[in-house]
Protein backbone atom coordinates (compact mmCIF):
# COMPACT_ATOMS: atom_id res chain seq x y z
CA UNK A 1 0.00 0.00 0.00
CA UNK A 2 0.98 3.33 -1.01
CA UNK A 3 -0.41 6.75 1.14
CA UNK A 4 0.48 9.28 -0.80
CA UNK A 5 0.92 7.81 -4.65
CA UNK A 6 1.00 11.54 -5.41
CA UNK A 7 3.94 12.05 -4.04
CA UNK A 8 5.62 8.96 -3.23
CA UNK A 9 6.17 7.52 -6.88
CA UNK A 10 6.35 10.90 -8.84
CA UNK A 11 8.53 10.82 -11.79
CA UNK A 12 12.53 12.35 -10.54
CA UNK A 13 11.70 15.50 -13.05
CA UNK A 14 8.39 16.56 -11.47
CA UNK A 15 9.96 16.16 -7.90
CA UNK A 16 13.04 18.21 -8.72
CA UNK A 17 11.04 20.91 -10.35
CA UNK A 18 8.62 20.70 -6.73
CA UNK A 19 11.73 20.69 -4.61
CA UNK A 20 13.37 23.55 -6.70
CA UNK A 21 10.13 25.78 -5.71
CA UNK A 22 10.19 24.53 -2.33
CA UNK A 23 13.36 25.47 -1.77
CA UNK A 24 13.63 28.66 -2.98
CA UNK A 25 10.83 29.75 -0.93
CA UNK A 26 12.63 28.19 2.41
CA UNK A 27 15.67 30.18 1.48
CA UNK A 28 13.20 33.13 1.26
CA UNK A 29 11.97 32.30 4.57
CA UNK A 30 15.16 31.73 6.42
CA UNK A 31 16.87 35.24 5.12
CA UNK A 32 13.97 37.56 6.30
CA UNK A 33 13.07 35.42 9.05
CA UNK A 34 15.88 34.40 11.32
CA UNK A 35 18.45 36.55 11.70
CA UNK A 36 21.27 33.91 11.89
CA UNK A 37 20.72 32.48 8.73
CA UNK A 38 20.61 35.88 6.96
CA UNK A 39 24.09 36.79 8.72
CA UNK A 40 25.24 33.99 7.32
CA UNK A 41 24.10 34.28 4.21
CA UNK A 42 25.87 37.48 3.48
CA UNK A 43 28.85 36.37 5.01
CA UNK A 44 29.05 33.98 2.13
CA UNK A 45 27.77 36.59 -0.47
CA UNK A 46 24.58 35.16 -0.69
CA UNK A 47 21.29 36.62 -1.54
CA UNK A 48 18.00 34.18 -1.15
CA UNK A 49 17.82 35.20 -5.61
CA UNK A 50 21.10 33.32 -5.97
CA UNK A 51 19.14 30.45 -5.44
CA UNK A 52 17.45 29.16 -8.59
CA UNK A 53 16.98 25.35 -8.22
CA UNK A 54 18.39 22.39 -6.00
CA UNK A 55 21.37 22.68 -8.43
CA UNK A 56 21.87 26.02 -6.59
CA UNK A 57 22.34 24.26 -3.07
CA UNK A 58 25.94 23.58 -2.73
CA UNK A 59 26.84 27.40 -2.74
CA UNK A 60 24.66 27.63 0.68
CA UNK A 61 26.07 27.15 4.14
CA UNK A 62 26.22 24.09 6.01
CA UNK A 63 24.55 24.03 9.65
CA UNK A 64 25.27 21.84 13.02
CA UNK A 65 24.04 21.30 16.59
CA UNK A 66 26.61 23.76 17.43
CA UNK A 67 24.31 26.56 15.06
CA UNK A 68 21.38 25.28 17.26
CA UNK A 69 23.53 25.23 20.46
CA UNK A 70 24.57 29.04 19.73
CA UNK A 71 21.05 29.69 19.14
CA UNK A 72 19.29 28.31 21.92
CA UNK A 73 16.42 28.20 22.51
CA UNK A 74 14.29 29.66 19.97
CA UNK A 75 17.17 31.54 17.73
CA UNK A 76 16.40 29.92 14.54
CA UNK A 77 12.71 29.83 14.53
CA UNK A 78 11.77 31.26 11.27
CA UNK A 79 8.04 31.49 12.39
CA UNK A 80 6.54 33.84 15.30
CA UNK A 81 5.68 32.17 18.83
CA UNK A 82 2.40 33.02 18.21
CA UNK A 83 2.31 30.25 15.22
CA UNK A 84 4.82 27.71 17.29
CA UNK A 85 2.41 25.03 18.66
CA UNK A 86 4.67 22.23 19.99
CA UNK A 87 8.30 22.63 21.39
CA UNK A 88 10.49 18.70 21.36
CA UNK A 89 14.30 18.58 22.53
CA UNK A 90 17.14 16.22 22.10
CA UNK A 91 20.16 16.26 23.57
CA UNK A 92 22.67 18.74 22.97
CA UNK A 93 26.30 18.40 23.01
CA UNK A 94 27.22 19.49 26.15
CA UNK A 95 24.42 21.11 28.99
CA UNK A 96 22.00 22.85 26.66
CA UNK A 97 19.40 20.63 24.78
CA UNK A 98 18.74 21.29 21.05
CA UNK A 99 15.48 22.75 20.84
CA UNK A 100 12.92 22.36 17.98
CA UNK A 101 9.25 24.22 16.82
CA UNK A 102 6.60 22.84 15.09
CA UNK A 103 3.67 25.20 13.38
CA UNK A 104 0.52 23.53 12.80
CA UNK A 105 1.36 22.74 9.62
CA UNK A 106 4.59 21.27 10.28
CA UNK A 107 2.81 18.75 12.24
CA UNK A 108 0.55 18.01 9.58
CA UNK A 109 3.64 17.28 7.61
CA UNK A 110 5.15 14.93 10.38
CA UNK A 111 2.23 13.26 10.47
CA UNK A 112 1.95 12.30 7.01
CA UNK A 113 5.26 11.58 6.95
CA UNK A 114 4.93 8.84 9.64
CA UNK A 115 1.15 7.79 8.21
CA UNK A 116 3.33 7.06 4.62
CA UNK A 117 5.98 4.98 7.02
CA UNK A 118 3.59 3.36 8.43
CA UNK A 119 1.59 2.19 4.98
CA UNK A 120 4.73 1.16 3.68
CA UNK A 121 5.16 -1.42 6.76
CA UNK A 122 1.58 -2.57 6.08
CA UNK A 123 -0.62 -0.73 9.01
CA UNK A 124 -4.00 0.70 7.96
CA UNK A 125 -6.80 2.15 10.05
CA UNK A 126 -7.74 -1.52 10.64
CA UNK A 127 -4.71 -2.35 13.20
CA UNK A 128 -4.31 -1.62 16.54
CA UNK A 129 -0.55 -0.11 17.12
CA UNK A 130 0.74 0.39 20.28
CA UNK A 131 3.59 3.01 20.61
CA UNK A 132 6.29 2.39 22.94
CA UNK A 133 8.61 5.13 22.27
CA UNK A 134 9.02 7.18 25.40
CA UNK A 135 6.11 10.25 25.54
CA UNK A 136 7.50 14.12 25.84
CA UNK A 137 10.31 16.19 24.53
CA UNK A 138 11.57 13.19 22.49
CA UNK A 139 10.14 12.79 19.27
CA UNK A 140 9.81 9.62 19.14
CA UNK A 141 6.35 9.02 21.22
CA UNK A 142 4.48 11.68 20.20
CA UNK A 143 5.60 11.51 16.24
CA UNK A 144 4.61 7.91 15.60
CA UNK A 145 1.45 8.77 18.20
CA UNK A 146 0.17 11.97 15.77
CA UNK A 147 1.19 9.49 12.57
CA UNK A 148 -0.38 6.38 13.55
CA UNK A 149 -3.74 8.34 14.37
CA UNK A 150 -3.59 10.36 10.98
CA UNK A 151 -3.65 7.17 9.10
CA UNK A 152 -6.60 6.20 11.61
CA UNK A 153 -5.29 3.20 13.04
CA UNK A 154 -6.38 2.45 17.02
CA UNK A 155 -3.30 4.25 19.25
CA UNK A 156 -2.69 2.67 21.92
CA UNK A 157 -0.13 5.39 23.76
CA UNK A 158 2.20 2.98 25.93
CA UNK A 159 5.34 5.17 25.79
CA UNK A 160 8.16 2.97 27.93
CA UNK A 161 9.02 1.64 30.87
CA UNK A 162 6.51 -1.08 31.59
CA UNK A 163 6.99 -4.33 29.59
CA UNK A 164 4.72 -6.40 31.55
CA UNK A 165 1.66 -4.10 30.94
CA UNK A 166 2.95 -3.54 27.44
CA UNK A 167 2.69 -7.36 26.91
CA UNK A 168 -0.73 -7.86 29.08
CA UNK A 169 -2.02 -5.32 26.88
CA UNK A 170 -0.51 -6.99 23.60
CA UNK A 171 -2.44 -10.27 24.43
CA UNK A 172 -5.48 -8.51 25.76
CA UNK A 173 -6.30 -6.01 22.89
CA UNK A 174 -5.32 -8.28 20.15
CA UNK A 175 -2.47 -5.34 19.31
CA UNK A 176 -0.94 -5.80 15.11
CA UNK A 177 1.39 -3.20 14.92
CA UNK A 178 3.96 -1.84 17.46
CA UNK A 179 6.56 1.17 17.42
CA UNK A 180 9.12 1.14 19.48
CA UNK A 181 13.21 0.84 19.46
CA UNK A 182 14.63 -2.51 17.51
CA UNK A 183 16.55 -3.56 21.00
CA UNK A 184 13.36 -3.15 23.05
CA UNK A 185 11.02 -4.86 20.53
CA UNK A 186 13.48 -8.17 21.10
CA UNK A 187 13.54 -7.53 25.27
CA UNK A 188 9.44 -7.72 24.86
CA UNK A 189 9.73 -10.78 22.34
CA UNK A 190 12.09 -11.89 25.32
CA UNK A 191 9.82 -11.57 27.85
CA UNK A 192 6.87 -13.38 25.96
CA UNK A 193 9.29 -16.44 25.21
CA UNK A 194 9.77 -16.43 28.62
CA UNK A 195 6.02 -16.57 29.69
CA UNK A 196 5.13 -18.97 26.67
CA UNK A 197 2.59 -16.73 25.43
CA UNK A 198 3.82 -15.96 22.17
CA UNK A 199 1.51 -18.03 20.03
CA UNK A 200 -1.04 -15.57 22.25
CA UNK A 201 -0.43 -12.02 20.63
CA UNK A 202 -1.49 -11.18 16.93
CA UNK A 203 1.04 -8.85 16.34
CA UNK A 204 2.00 -8.45 12.82
CA UNK A 205 4.06 -5.61 12.26
CA UNK A 206 6.62 -3.56 13.75
CA UNK A 207 8.06 -0.06 12.71
CA UNK A 208 11.59 0.49 14.74
CA UNK A 209 13.75 3.41 14.87
CA UNK A 210 15.67 5.83 16.87
CA UNK A 211 18.34 3.63 17.35
CA UNK A 212 21.18 1.59 14.68
CA UNK A 213 20.25 -1.73 14.08
CA UNK A 214 21.47 -4.24 11.57
CA UNK A 215 19.94 -6.78 8.33
CA UNK A 216 20.32 -9.77 11.10
CA UNK A 217 18.37 -7.96 14.15
CA UNK A 218 15.73 -7.85 11.64
CA UNK A 219 15.31 -11.22 11.10
CA UNK A 220 15.55 -12.05 14.80
CA UNK A 221 12.77 -9.83 15.23
CA UNK A 222 11.17 -10.91 12.68
CA UNK A 223 11.64 -15.24 13.51
CA UNK A 224 10.88 -14.64 16.91
CA UNK A 225 7.67 -12.82 16.63
CA UNK A 226 6.49 -14.06 13.43
CA UNK A 227 5.76 -10.37 12.34
CA UNK A 228 7.85 -7.94 9.45
CA UNK A 229 9.71 -5.48 11.02
CA UNK A 230 10.71 -1.76 9.23
CA UNK A 231 13.07 0.39 10.44
CA UNK A 232 12.10 4.18 10.47
CA UNK A 233 14.32 7.14 10.59
CA UNK A 234 14.68 10.59 11.97
CA UNK A 235 16.08 13.19 13.60
CA UNK A 236 14.56 16.17 15.85
CA UNK A 237 16.20 18.50 14.16
CA UNK A 238 14.57 17.94 11.27
CA UNK A 239 11.42 16.41 12.01
CA UNK A 240 11.51 13.33 14.05
CA UNK A 241 10.49 9.77 13.37
CA UNK A 242 9.08 9.83 9.51
CA UNK A 243 12.17 11.09 7.53
CA UNK A 244 12.52 8.22 5.61
CA UNK A 245 11.67 4.33 6.28
CA UNK A 246 12.11 0.87 4.41
CA UNK A 247 9.82 -0.59 2.19
CA UNK A 248 8.63 -4.52 1.80
CA UNK A 249 12.00 -5.17 -0.43
CA UNK A 250 14.57 -3.67 2.20
CA UNK A 251 16.86 -2.16 0.14
CA UNK A 252 17.09 1.39 1.96
CA UNK A 253 14.83 3.59 3.52
CA UNK A 254 12.60 6.04 1.51
CA UNK A 255 13.17 9.64 2.04
CA UNK A 256 10.60 11.87 1.79
CA UNK A 257 11.90 13.70 -0.43
CA UNK A 258 9.28 16.10 -1.20
CA UNK A 259 9.91 17.89 2.30
CA UNK A 260 13.66 16.90 3.05
CA UNK A 261 16.17 17.67 0.34
CA UNK A 262 18.74 14.91 0.73
CA UNK A 263 22.53 14.89 0.24
CA UNK A 264 25.63 12.68 0.71
CA UNK A 265 29.19 14.57 1.81
CA UNK A 266 32.24 14.06 2.21
CA UNK A 267 32.81 15.05 6.10
CA UNK A 268 36.30 16.11 5.53
CA UNK A 269 36.20 17.90 2.47
CA UNK A 270 32.47 18.86 2.79
CA UNK A 271 32.26 18.32 -0.87
CA UNK A 272 29.73 15.88 -2.29
CA UNK A 273 30.24 11.74 -2.72
CA UNK A 274 29.10 10.04 -5.80
CA UNK A 275 26.22 8.29 -5.95
CA UNK A 276 26.64 5.02 -4.01
CA UNK A 277 29.93 6.15 -2.15
CA UNK A 278 29.23 6.25 1.91
CA UNK A 279 29.38 10.24 3.47
CA UNK A 280 27.84 12.16 5.47
CA UNK A 281 24.21 12.87 5.28
CA UNK A 282 22.78 16.04 4.96
CA UNK A 283 19.36 17.67 4.50
CA UNK A 284 17.81 20.83 4.08
CA UNK A 285 13.93 21.08 5.06
CA UNK A 286 11.93 22.55 2.09
CA UNK A 287 8.47 22.93 4.05
CA UNK A 288 9.51 23.55 7.67
CA UNK A 289 7.58 26.82 8.84
CA UNK A 290 8.91 26.21 12.53
CA UNK A 291 12.40 26.05 12.16
CA UNK A 292 13.69 25.33 8.72
CA UNK A 293 17.21 23.95 8.44
CA UNK A 294 19.27 24.55 5.34
CA UNK A 295 21.68 22.12 4.64
CA UNK A 296 21.91 20.24 8.23
CA UNK A 297 24.77 17.64 8.68
CA UNK A 298 23.32 14.86 10.75
CA UNK A 299 26.63 12.72 11.20
CA UNK A 300 25.20 9.97 10.40
CA UNK A 301 27.23 8.05 7.38
CA UNK A 302 24.98 6.48 5.03
CA UNK A 303 24.96 6.03 1.55
CA UNK A 304 22.20 6.98 -1.52
CA UNK A 305 20.43 5.43 -4.31
CA UNK A 306 17.68 7.15 -6.18
CA UNK A 307 17.16 4.13 -8.56
CA UNK A 308 13.49 3.41 -8.83
CA UNK A 309 12.28 1.16 -6.53
CA UNK A 310 10.64 -2.30 -6.68
CA UNK A 311 7.72 -1.01 -4.82
CA UNK A 312 6.75 1.60 -7.07
CA UNK A 313 8.54 4.10 -5.12
CA UNK A 314 10.20 7.12 -6.86
CA UNK A 315 12.09 8.40 -4.08
CA UNK A 316 15.61 7.89 -2.96
CA UNK A 317 17.05 5.41 -0.70
CA UNK A 318 19.33 5.54 1.54
CA UNK A 319 21.01 2.58 3.31
CA UNK A 320 21.40 1.38 6.85
CA UNK A 321 23.34 3.23 9.17
CA UNK A 322 27.69 2.44 8.97
CA UNK A 323 28.09 4.93 11.62
CA UNK A 324 28.76 8.36 13.13
CA UNK A 325 31.37 11.25 12.11
CA UNK A 326 31.08 12.32 15.68
CA UNK A 327 30.78 10.41 18.90
CA UNK A 328 27.29 10.16 19.40
CA UNK A 329 26.15 7.68 21.56
CA UNK A 330 22.66 6.05 20.74
CA UNK A 331 21.99 4.77 24.17
CA UNK A 332 18.61 2.57 25.20
CA UNK A 333 17.45 5.33 21.99
CA UNK A 334 18.47 8.24 23.55
CA UNK A 335 21.31 9.98 22.33
CA UNK A 336 24.33 10.71 24.63
CA UNK A 337 27.76 12.87 24.16
CA UNK A 338 30.98 11.75 25.56
CA UNK A 339 31.17 15.02 26.38
CA UNK A 340 28.08 15.52 28.64
CA UNK A 341 28.85 13.52 30.92
CA UNK A 342 32.50 15.07 30.86
CA UNK A 343 30.61 18.27 31.52
CA UNK A 344 28.20 16.67 34.21
CA UNK A 345 31.61 15.34 36.05
CA UNK A 346 33.80 18.73 35.68
CA UNK A 347 30.66 20.81 37.34
CA UNK A 348 30.25 18.30 40.51
CA UNK A 349 33.76 18.33 40.81
CA UNK A 350 35.86 21.40 39.77
CA UNK A 351 38.32 19.29 37.57
CA UNK A 352 37.56 16.56 36.10
CA UNK A 353 38.33 12.95 36.96
CA UNK A 354 39.90 10.37 34.29
CA UNK A 355 36.09 8.34 33.33
CA UNK A 356 35.39 5.64 31.21
CA UNK A 357 32.00 4.74 29.48
CA UNK A 358 30.98 1.12 28.57
CA UNK A 359 28.12 0.35 26.61
CA UNK A 360 26.73 -3.10 26.76
CA UNK A 361 23.62 -5.11 25.62
CA UNK A 362 22.71 -6.98 27.92
CA UNK A 363 19.14 -8.99 27.32
CA UNK A 364 19.04 -6.61 24.50
CA UNK A 365 18.80 -3.87 26.76
CA UNK A 366 21.53 -1.34 26.38
CA UNK A 367 23.38 -0.62 29.76
CA UNK A 368 26.04 2.14 30.94
CA UNK A 369 28.56 2.10 33.25
CA UNK A 370 30.52 4.34 34.09
CA UNK A 371 33.94 4.10 35.65
CA UNK A 372 35.60 6.73 37.50
CA UNK A 373 38.50 7.04 39.20
CA UNK A 374 38.98 7.56 42.78
CA UNK A 375 41.50 10.25 42.86
CA UNK A 376 42.84 11.76 46.60
CA UNK A 377 40.29 14.07 46.97
CA UNK A 378 37.95 11.42 46.53
CA UNK A 379 39.39 9.29 48.71
CA UNK A 380 38.19 8.54 52.01
CA UNK A 381 38.11 5.84 54.70
CA UNK A 382 34.44 5.26 55.31
CA UNK A 383 32.77 3.13 52.95
CA UNK A 384 29.52 5.39 53.69
CA UNK A 385 31.59 8.66 51.95
CA UNK A 386 32.57 6.20 49.07
CA UNK A 387 28.88 5.28 48.36
CA UNK A 388 27.32 9.17 49.03
CA UNK A 389 30.18 10.08 46.44
CA UNK A 390 28.64 6.90 44.03
CA UNK A 391 25.38 8.05 44.26
CA UNK A 392 26.03 11.42 43.63
CA UNK A 393 27.83 10.87 40.45
CA UNK A 394 24.91 8.68 39.30
CA UNK A 395 22.82 11.88 40.05
CA UNK A 396 24.67 14.36 38.30
CA UNK A 397 24.77 11.94 35.26
CA UNK A 398 21.33 11.00 35.26
CA UNK A 399 20.59 14.96 35.15
CA UNK A 400 22.50 15.69 32.19
CA UNK A 401 21.74 12.80 30.29
CA UNK A 402 18.29 11.46 31.05
CA UNK A 403 20.07 8.52 31.70
CA UNK A 404 21.00 5.81 34.46
CA UNK A 405 24.09 4.63 34.74
CA UNK A 406 25.78 2.42 36.86
CA UNK A 407 28.61 4.23 38.47
CA UNK A 408 31.69 2.35 39.61
CA UNK A 409 34.76 3.57 41.42
CA UNK A 410 38.35 2.03 40.11
CA UNK A 411 41.64 2.58 40.99
CA UNK A 412 43.68 5.44 40.14
CA UNK A 413 45.41 5.11 36.74
CA UNK A 414 43.66 1.86 35.91
CA UNK A 415 41.57 2.93 32.90
CA UNK A 416 43.35 3.12 30.16
CA UNK A 417 45.08 6.02 28.48
CA UNK A 418 46.03 7.09 25.02
CA UNK A 419 48.47 8.81 23.53
CA UNK A 420 46.12 11.12 20.71
CA UNK A 421 42.55 11.78 21.54
CA UNK A 422 40.97 11.13 24.41
CA UNK A 423 39.15 7.27 24.74
CA UNK A 424 36.44 7.81 27.07
CA UNK A 425 33.84 5.32 25.25
CA UNK A 426 33.96 1.54 25.23
CA UNK A 427 31.42 0.25 23.43
CA UNK A 428 30.75 -3.77 23.66
CA UNK A 429 27.60 -4.09 21.90
CA UNK A 430 27.56 -6.07 18.92
CA UNK A 431 25.22 -5.06 16.01
CA UNK A 432 24.94 -8.44 14.32
CA UNK B 1 47.25 9.17 71.28
CA UNK B 2 45.68 9.03 67.85
CA UNK B 3 47.30 6.28 65.70
CA UNK B 4 47.79 6.33 62.20
CA UNK B 5 45.72 3.93 60.49
CA UNK B 6 46.88 3.64 56.70
CA UNK B 7 43.59 3.25 54.26
CA UNK B 8 43.97 1.58 50.88
CA UNK B 9 41.42 1.32 47.57
CA UNK B 10 41.35 -1.49 46.21
CA UNK B 11 39.13 -2.88 43.01
CA UNK B 12 37.68 -5.97 43.17
CA UNK B 13 39.87 -7.79 40.72
CA UNK B 14 42.44 -10.76 40.91
CA UNK B 15 45.49 -10.23 42.73
CA UNK B 16 44.82 -6.10 44.04
CA UNK B 17 45.10 -7.71 47.24
CA UNK B 18 48.20 -9.46 46.73
CA UNK B 19 49.97 -6.25 45.18
CA UNK B 20 48.92 -3.47 47.82
CA UNK B 21 50.88 -6.13 49.84
CA UNK B 22 53.47 -7.08 48.09
CA UNK B 23 54.64 -3.07 47.95
CA UNK B 24 54.45 -3.04 51.62
CA UNK B 25 57.19 -5.81 51.93
CA UNK B 26 59.24 -4.31 48.96
CA UNK B 27 59.41 -1.56 51.46
CA UNK B 28 59.78 -3.21 54.92
CA UNK B 29 56.41 -2.08 56.06
CA UNK B 30 55.34 -4.61 59.06
CA UNK B 31 51.18 -5.28 59.24
CA UNK B 32 50.19 -5.16 62.68
CA UNK B 33 46.54 -5.72 62.32
CA UNK B 34 44.16 -4.96 59.05
CA UNK B 35 41.05 -5.17 58.19
CA UNK B 36 39.45 -5.56 55.15
CA UNK B 37 35.60 -3.87 53.97
CA UNK B 38 34.13 -5.23 51.03
CA UNK B 39 31.28 -3.59 48.21
CA UNK B 40 30.67 -5.45 45.25
CA UNK B 41 32.80 -3.40 43.17
CA UNK B 42 35.76 -2.24 45.63
CA UNK B 43 37.02 -3.06 48.94
CA UNK B 44 38.33 -0.26 51.45
CA UNK B 45 41.76 -2.16 53.31
CA UNK B 46 42.81 -0.67 56.55
CA UNK B 47 46.13 -1.22 57.88
CA UNK B 48 47.64 -0.83 61.43
CA UNK B 49 51.28 -0.80 60.40
CA UNK B 50 54.91 -0.25 61.61
CA UNK B 51 55.79 2.54 59.51
CA UNK B 52 52.17 4.13 58.17
CA UNK B 53 53.88 7.49 56.42
CA UNK B 54 56.33 5.37 54.53
CA UNK B 55 53.88 2.62 53.94
CA UNK B 56 51.36 5.27 52.00
CA UNK B 57 54.25 7.33 49.95
CA UNK B 58 54.90 3.72 48.55
CA UNK B 59 51.49 2.56 47.65
CA UNK B 60 50.99 6.40 46.17
CA UNK B 61 53.97 5.82 44.40
CA UNK B 62 53.01 2.80 43.07
CA UNK B 63 49.75 4.42 41.82
CA UNK B 64 46.94 3.43 44.76
CA UNK B 65 44.80 5.60 46.63
CA UNK B 66 46.05 5.45 50.15
CA UNK B 67 45.50 8.12 52.86
CA UNK B 68 46.16 8.22 56.60
CA UNK B 69 43.83 8.64 59.61
CA UNK B 70 43.87 8.93 63.12
CA UNK B 71 41.89 6.20 65.23
CA UNK B 72 41.89 4.85 68.31
CA UNK B 73 43.89 2.06 69.54
CA UNK B 74 42.59 0.70 73.01
CA UNK B 75 43.77 -2.07 75.50
CA UNK B 76 40.82 -3.89 77.71
CA UNK B 77 40.94 -6.69 80.21
CA UNK B 78 39.89 -10.33 78.27
CA UNK B 79 36.29 -10.35 80.01
CA UNK B 80 32.92 -11.31 78.76
CA UNK B 81 30.62 -7.95 78.39
CA UNK B 82 34.00 -5.82 79.07
CA UNK B 83 33.50 -4.35 74.94
CA UNK B 84 29.79 -4.17 75.54
CA UNK B 85 30.38 -1.97 78.64
CA UNK B 86 32.71 0.74 77.12
CA UNK B 87 30.33 0.89 73.82
CA UNK B 88 27.44 1.78 75.89
CA UNK B 89 29.48 4.33 77.24
CA UNK B 90 30.00 5.80 73.86
CA UNK B 91 26.61 5.14 72.88
CA UNK B 92 25.66 6.92 75.23
CA UNK B 93 27.82 10.12 74.85
CA UNK B 94 25.85 10.28 71.12
CA UNK B 95 29.32 9.48 69.44
CA UNK B 96 28.77 7.50 66.52
CA UNK B 97 31.17 4.17 65.64
CA UNK B 98 32.15 4.00 61.87
CA UNK B 99 34.07 1.02 61.86
CA UNK B 100 36.07 -1.39 64.06
CA UNK B 101 38.18 -4.22 64.15
CA UNK B 102 40.54 -6.36 66.41
CA UNK B 103 44.21 -6.02 66.37
CA UNK B 104 46.30 -8.96 67.89
CA UNK B 105 48.91 -8.30 70.63
CA UNK B 106 49.86 -11.49 71.43
CA UNK B 107 49.55 -10.78 74.63
CA UNK B 108 46.92 -11.55 77.85
CA UNK B 109 44.87 -7.84 77.42
CA UNK B 110 42.22 -7.54 74.03
CA UNK B 111 43.13 -4.53 71.67
CA UNK B 112 40.54 -3.57 69.62
CA UNK B 113 41.14 -0.33 66.38
CA UNK B 114 38.52 2.00 65.72
CA UNK B 115 37.33 5.31 64.55
CA UNK B 116 34.36 7.35 65.68
CA UNK B 117 32.52 10.57 64.04
CA UNK B 118 34.32 12.58 67.24
CA UNK B 119 37.88 11.10 68.49
CA UNK B 120 38.26 13.69 70.96
CA UNK B 121 35.20 13.46 72.70
CA UNK B 122 35.39 9.30 72.43
CA UNK B 123 38.81 9.59 74.15
CA UNK B 124 36.96 12.03 77.30
CA UNK B 125 34.58 8.92 77.79
CA UNK B 126 37.22 6.31 77.88
CA UNK B 127 39.60 7.50 80.19
CA UNK B 128 36.92 8.12 82.81
CA UNK B 129 36.83 4.43 82.15
CA UNK B 130 40.53 3.81 82.82
CA UNK B 131 40.92 2.57 79.26
CA UNK B 132 44.60 2.35 78.35
CA UNK B 133 45.61 3.70 74.46
CA UNK B 134 48.06 2.37 72.40
CA UNK B 135 50.45 4.92 70.90
CA UNK B 136 53.22 4.70 68.37
CA UNK B 137 55.84 3.47 70.70
CA UNK B 138 53.47 0.70 72.41
CA UNK B 139 52.25 -0.30 68.23
CA UNK B 140 56.49 -0.72 67.46
CA UNK B 141 56.64 -2.80 70.35
CA UNK B 142 54.38 -5.49 69.28
CA UNK B 143 56.70 -6.45 66.47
Amino acid sequence: MIWNEARECMSRDELAHLQSARLVKTVDRVYHNVEYYRKKMQQAGLEPGDIKGIEDIDKLPYTTKNDLRDTYPFGLFAAPQSEIVRIHASSGTTGKATVVGYTRKDLEVWSECVARAMTMAGVTRNDIIQVAYGYGLFTGGLGAHDGAQKLGATVVPMSTGNTKKLTTMMKDFGATAIACTPSYLLHIAEVLEEEGSIDEIKLKYAICGAEPWTENMRKSIEEKLHIKAFDIYGLSEIMGPGVACDCEYHKGLHVYEDHFLPEIIDPETLKPVAEGETGELVFTTITKEGIPLIRYRTKDLTSISYDKCECGRTLARISRFKGRSDDMLIIRGVNVFPSQVEAALLEMSGTTPHYMMIVDRVNNLDTLEIQVEVEERFFSDEIRELESLTKKIGHVIQTAIGLSAKIKLVEPKSLERSMGKAVHVIDKRKLV
Amino acid sequence: MFIKQLSVFIENREGRLDDVLAVLKKNDVNIVSLSLADTSDYGLLRLIVSDPKKGRDALKEEGFSAMLTDVLVIKLEHRTGRLQELLAKICNSSINIEYMYALSTGKDDASIVFKTSDLEKAVEVLIKENVGFFTDDDIKEIM
